[in-house]
């Protein structure tokens, strides 16, 4: 997911660094090849990617080359187009990966687009960058904020807290949350929620206190959270301070977010891109690489950039190339992935969003927490097993792509 | 309505012990080494992350204690070794230096810690809310406002009716003069910079529990910080005090009023208080920095 200071508190969150992963050269004169002939990844937030590559590597690499990483900080939109434009023209990177901000991944879309370089976004949640700034060289393994809505959505019609229900809201006061707040308010409209409150907060706050003395004076059936990265975790810790006892949602999160609260200090029901509990043997051997990797377990960012430098290595090893054009045709295609979850999945043609299952998640009594790590339980995938993976992402009415030329 | 904005205008006033601590030894620190701290804030997150790290071993109490004293005893390092040369350089190099150490200790923290918060939560016998008629208080800060208030207090006192705190007075009006006199500011001024770290850290104890712990979270409050010392006034003791008070209830009326602007409110309120007290509110007239 997203965010405000965007960049840099998500940033902060989920990994310090960020860097814009650029992959290898092939594609590049003669003359450079000559000077490595490892394939060059550009990553802009270094958590997953690192497995993936070692992974890559022990298999024989792409075509037989090493993949080679470069890790950069994009820290703001204007360095994050510089940093992936020098990315491209000095290292010759084959691709960019990661980035956190919807602001700096428009940034390097720019930059991709112009180069002709891919850039899989892993962290940037907005409608706007599959819709109306969809490029044909961009290709998001994060979910659209349609996507974490829709999941939820279900969760909150199946216990019933949406039709007729007043809804107080709290969004993140930038580009990001304004784009998740016009989607959540498309949903409460379809399905007959009202707002009692919609209120918007600045990226830098850090105390709540004011806004859940409102919340608690205006007595509404549900409380969400359209904030993101630590603002959440703030929010959590302090509406368990106040002790407030209306049901909490969100419409956006991090795993990171849970663990930075701790338990005791959070509940509610959330959506999740994925987590280390969905139970698949690739799920599960990722996630014990992870663990004995880093010493601790993988979160929803270290999935997107592992799954996307997995995707992009396939990709080029089955069509034995690793021109950019040719990718995104064989992706265009519908190529089909493993994502770590019970069904494949599929980059759609027309914005490129990964089509995929999601869940939600709910939090565990205190008790019954075994670790730092152990705070929720993940419900079954959304969509179900005989529904269409399109039926919880943005359709063309709602979110068009005209990719440019 | 009346009922609620007055429920604001109360949190305000807690809310406001939030920057207290900080500002104040933030004001200190200035007023008399002339030494804009831009590392101040991490001190603040020092005190947090040692407080989870001691919380450990000795719980929340002993914590409470030792992290504000060991953080103290790095500042006494750092003045030792760093601060003390450029009281009497050009306050950009100053500048520069503060903003670097902020850094390396952000970074730091980063590398040790992590980027992603870590948790902490309030001990349990200082849970809870306390009713009072309509109004509702979180038993944790209420707390946190009593050990501010003390700390503001026993401050006070060392500053105002001391021979430590006439020496230091003395020392913000006119160092050369008390160099006359043959009292050397040096010890002085590190025991105001290991006083005003261990301020900062002790705040960064106390707010540990009810925000997130991250190694950004010094930058966070650090300019909130300074904007309460820029509308209280360089020098000014109360004047701090009455700011960080005021920005607290002018945030909790915005957030009452226009949310959106919440954050933005105490910027505005520095912008009109320099216009017409372009000192501050109580800002002294310090000759040397005139």
């Amino acid at each position: 997911m997203d965010h405000p200071l965007a960049s840099r508190r998500r940033r902060q969150l989920v990994q310090g660094a960020a860097a814009a992963a650029a992959v290898g050269s092939l594609g590049f004169p003669a003359i450079v090849r000559g000077q490595s002939d490892a394939i060059r990844l550009g990553h802009l937030t270094p958590r997953g990617v690192n497995l993936a590559v070692e992974e890559i590597n022990a298999a024989g690499g792409v075509m037989g080359r090493k993949i080679e990483l470069i890790a950069e900080d994009s820290v703001n939109p204007q360095t994050a187009s510089t940093k992936a434009e020098r990315l491209i023209e000095r290292d010759k990177v084959v691709a960019i990966i990661g980035e956190i901000s919807s602001a700096s991944g428009l940034a390097i879309a720019q930059v991709a687009q112009r180069n002709r370089t891919i850039f899989f976004n892993t962290g940037c949640n907005s409608d706007e960058l599959r819709g109306k700034s969809c490029n044909r060289f961009m290709f998001h393994t994060e979910a659209a904020n349609s996507m974490y809505v829709n999941a939820e959505g279900r969760a909150l019609l199946r216990d019933g807290m949406v039709k007729g229900k007043k809804w107080y809201s709290l969004t993140a006061d930038y580009a990001f949350g304004h784009d998740l707040l016009r989607v959540a308010k498309r949903f409460m409209q379809a399905n007959g929620a009202e707002f009692v409150a919609d209120e918007l907060v600045a990226t830098d706050a850090a105390d709540f206190s004011g806004y859940l003395l409102k919340i608690r004076n205006a007595k509404p059936d549900l409380v969400i959270s359209n904030l993101a990265g630590t603002q959440i975790t703030n929010f959590l810790k302090q509406y368990v301070e106040y002790g407030l006892k209306f049901p909490v949602a969100g419409f956006a999160f991090d795993t990171a977010v849970a663990w930075g609260a701790g338990k005791g200090n959070v509940l509610g029901i959330w959506p999740l891109v994925w987590d280390s509990q969905v139970n698949t043997p690739a799920s599960r051997k990722f996630t014990e690489a992870f663990v004995k990797k880093n010493g601790k377990p993988p979160e929803n960012q270290a999935w997107g950039d592992y799954l996307s430098t997995k995707h992009l290595a396939q990709a080029m090893n089955e069509i034995k190339s690793t021109d950019s054009t040719k990718v995104v045709e064989h992706l265009e295609k519908g190529a089909k992935f493993d994502l770590l979850k019970t069904r494949e999945g599929y980059y759609r043609n027309w914005d490129h969003q990964l089509m995929m299952e999601m869940y939600t998640l709910t939090f565990k009594p205190p008790e019954q927490v075994k670790d730092k790590w152990d705070l929720f339980t993940l419900s079954a995938p959304v969509p179900g097993p005989n529904e269409s993976l399109e039926v919880i992402a943005p359709t063309r009415e709602e979110n068009n792509c005209i990719m440019p030329a | 309505m009346l009922v609620q904005i007055l429920e604001q205008v109360i949190n305000g006033l807690l809310a406001g012990a939030y920057y207290l601590l900080i500002a104040l030894g933030l004001s200190l620190i200035f007023s008399l080494g002339g030494l804009v701290n831009l590392a101040h804030g991490a001190f603040y997150a020092l005190g947090a992350y040692l407080a989870i790290v001691l919380a450990e071993h000795v719980g929340f109490a002993g914590a409470f204690v030792l992290s504000p004293l060991a953080v103290a005893l790095i500042g006494l390092l750092i003045e030792r070794f760093l601060f003390r040369r450029f009281y009497r350089e050009d306050p950009a190099l100053g500048l520069l230096l503060t903003f670097g150490l902020a850094m390396v200790a952000e970074q730091s923290l980063r590398w040790v810690f992590g980027a992603a918060p870590i948790p902490f939560s309030i001990p349990p016998a200082l849970k809870g809310q306390i009713l009072v008629g309509d109004f509702i208080y979180s038993r944790y800060r209420l707390l946190m406002l009593a050990v501010a208030a003390t700390a503001v207090a026993a401050l006070w006192y060392l500053l105002q009716r001391t021979p430590f705190g006439r020496v230091v007075r003395a020392g913000v009006q006119n160092p050369d003069m008390v160099a006359a006199l043959g009292i050397s500011l040096a010890p002085y001024m590190a025991s105001i910079v290991g006083i005003s770290v261990g301020l900062a850290a002790l705040a960064g104890v106390l707010l540990a529990p009810i925000s997130g712990v991250h190694p950004a979270m010094g930058a966070e409050i650090l300019t909130a910080s300074f904007v309460v010392v820029v509308i209280g006034g360089l020098g000014s003791f109360w004047g701090v005090v009455l700011a960080a008070l005021i920005v607290g209830v002018v945030r909790g009326l915005t957030v009452y009023f226009f949310p959106p602007a919440a954050e933005a409110s105490m910027y505005v309120l520095m912008l009109l208080v320099l216009l017409f007290r372009p000192r501050g509110l109580f800002g002294e007239r310090i000759q040397r920095f005139e």
